[in-house]
């Protein structure tokens, strides 16, 4: 208990003392929660999420926290397996796209030219383009898998990075020390990694929290529809799905609390994001 | 010579047409010569700075010319050998020292990188230089661990200059390095920068302050427009302009100790795109006749260049 109290004030002394504070705090509470939920599912889940308890929709008690589903399977159980499809598709989906968009709008903002245009029109149309239509476009076209739903949800947000990135390396590229670099004979490639892409990082952490946040919401969109898991796989926008047809019924918790959970994952990621950008660039007169 | 400018001529091709922001500059520079190159804002002076190290960005490009430095013709080197001329021969300060450190970087790492991109040293022997250079510049050595929000805009000058003489290039060239600090802290980096020129480099200060260049120099350039109107030795220069804009930017400058009235220049500089036929400074002249509508020759005066019809040599 006292080095959880310790790491707490580590990391609650860590932050500046900002607004933006509270929320990246209990952001990262969410998350980490979540993300424990993932890695302990096993112990944690009472239930084996896929095999039935025989008592189908029971409504929430203190056997079932969740109510049982049209199969009689635990809720609060396949919610718990549920987050680790989410947190995986959601964070190698993010870090593919980040590895492709940082690059991308790092080289396109420092060079600028003809490249900039050409890579700036394309990122612009792909980001002109709803979100959760292009990922259904992208994984209509692979098939339903979870490889492939990675793959449309990065694609994604790769404009998102390229832009943010970019539009910081051309006001980055303009200060005296980039110039200075170049002035003592530096590298583009140097200049590009030791002196701007450090300077980036700030805003790369806000982009990547409110990215994920985003892509949460496409993730459970996409698994919705039926493109990445299938039966009896849980994964929170699957239990929406599967639940839907008994809400006008009256079975209220089975599309409740995995929509909940979407809500309240997508929520933690927006509040570090949104904590870290009032941090980092407080904006708002206080 | 050390550096030899022949014919530079460095324009900018924009929407609204090509700027030539250096336009036919030639100077040149002896071992261990300070020259300041004064000018309004917009003259060229900046780009001619730039011109020298080649760092002029598209749509800038360097047109005509050369540039003899220590043996080499930079106009015509390979980027690759350029860049070794830059930091390692040519150092350059810039004006603002708040932004012209990287703000996540120790002072140390800022200046060894710059020696260890150039010369073959352990990372050791790299930040004793880094101390040393630092000593050298007047400030404490432990500064070397030192972020450059805790310096101050002056220190922070001083760690430029430490970082551009610490290769111990041969020319330096400042760019208003005084421009964003205070009169003392001004004169104290005046005074480094002497000192720098005391080891035999040759100084190039770009500025806006006549008072400045006149006090530092040895000789001055004026820049208008492009062109360097005038240029010779400091001294009899400032007591002695010949060319109507340097007497009128003599008399422009504000003198604490001496009650006269100061005349600032009528007009404002051309605009490059569309400069004036004849002589750029026509249009803000005093003494302009009909003759001044035709380019004036760079005419040899007494040991000064001087570009200007009045002193033509029939």
């Amino acid at each position: 208990m006292a080095e959880v109290r310790n790491l707490a004030t580590t990391i609650f002394s860590f932050l500046p003392e900002a607004e933006g504070r509270y929320m990246v705090l209990t952001g990262l509470g969410i998350i980490i929660t979540v993300a424990l939920m993932a890695i302990f599912a096993p112990l944690i889940a009472p239930y084996d999420p896929i095999k039935s308890s025989g008592d189908v929709l029971q409504p929430p008690s203190a056997k079932h926290l969740m109510g049982t589903d049209n199969l009689g399977r635990d809720v609060f159980s396949r919610i718990i397996f549920g987050s680790r499809v989410v947190l995986a598709v959601v964070f190698s989906a993010s870090i593919i796209s980040m590895i492709v968009g940082v690059p991308l709008g790092l080289i396109s903002g420092y060079f600028g030219g003809k490249l900039d245009r050409v890579l700036s029109i394309l990122m612009d149309s792909m980001y002109a383009f709803p979100g959760l239509i292009l990922a259904i476009a992208i994984a209509a076209v692979l098939g339903p898998s979870v490889f492939n739903a990675v793959v449309a949800i990065s694609v994604v947000y790769v404009p998102t990075y390229f832009r943010m990135i970019r539009g910081q390396t051309l006001s980055l590229k303009s200060l005296l020390f980039v110039e200075a670099a170049r002035a003592i004979g530096a590298t583009d490639w140097r200049i590009m990694r030791k002196y701007i892409f450090p300077n980036l990082i700030p805003t790369l952490v806000v982009v990547f929290s409110l990215s994920v946040a985003d892509a949460i919401l496409t993730e459970a969109g996409l698994s919705f529809l039926g493109f990445i898991v299938s039966a009896p796989t849980p994964d929170w926008g699957f239990e929406l799905a599967s639940g839907r047809p008994y809400l006008p019924a009256g079975y209220w918790w089975m599309i409740t609390f995995p929509g909940l959970m979407v809500m309240l994952l997508s929520l933690g990621f927006a509040l570090v994001g949104e904590g870290l950008s009032e941090i980092y660039a407080p904006r708002r007169e206080r | 010579m050390l550096l030899e400018v022949e014919n530079l001529t460095t324009l900018f091709r924009t929407k609204r047409g090509i700027i030539k922001a250096v336009d036919n500059v030639s100077l040149s520079l002896e071992k261990g010569d300070f020259i300041s190159v004064v000018g309004e804002s917009g003259c060229g002076k900046s780009t001619l700075a730039y011109s020298i190290i080649r760092l002029i960005d598209s749509p800038g490009e360097i047109a005509g010319g050369k540039i003899y430095f220590d043996g080499k013709e930079l106009t015509s080197l390979s980027e690759e050998k350029m860049r070794k001329v830059r930091g390692k021969e040519i150092g350059m300060v810039f004006q603002d020292p708040m932004t012209s450190l990287d703000p996540l970087e120790k002072i140390g790492d800022q200046i060894t990188e710059t020696l260890m991109e150039h010369i073959d040293v352990t990372k050791k022997e790299a930040w004793g230089i880094a101390r040393e250079m630092l000593e050298k510049v007047g400030l404490p050595p432990d500064r070397v661990d030192s972020y450059p929000h805790q310096l101050s805009g002056g220190q922070r000058q001083r760690v430029v200059i430490a970082m551009a003489v610490s290769l111990n290039p041969k020319l330096l060239i400042a760019d208003e390095p005084t421009t964003a600090l205070d009169v003392i802290v001004q004169e104290k980096i005046m005074d480094l920068l002497n000192e720098m020129r005391k080891e035999g480099r040759a100084i190039m200060l770009i500025t806006h302050d006549f008072a400045l260049a006149a006090e530092s120099s040895d000789r001055i350039a004026v820049m208008y427009a492009g062109w360097i109107v005038e240029m010779g030795d400091a001294d009899r220069l400032t007591k002695e302009p010949m060319h109507p804009y340097t007497r009128g930017l003599i008399e422009s400058v504000p003198d604490v100790w001496v009650d006269r009235e100061i005349k600032p220049l009528p007009g404002f500089p051309p605009d490059l795109a569309k400069p004036p036929e004849g002589c750029r400074f026509r249009p803000r002249c005093p003494l302009a006749t009909e003759k001044c509508t035709k380019e004036p020759p760079g005419v040899e005066v007494d040991g000064r260049y001087v570009k200007c019809w009045l002193f033509e040599v029939e």
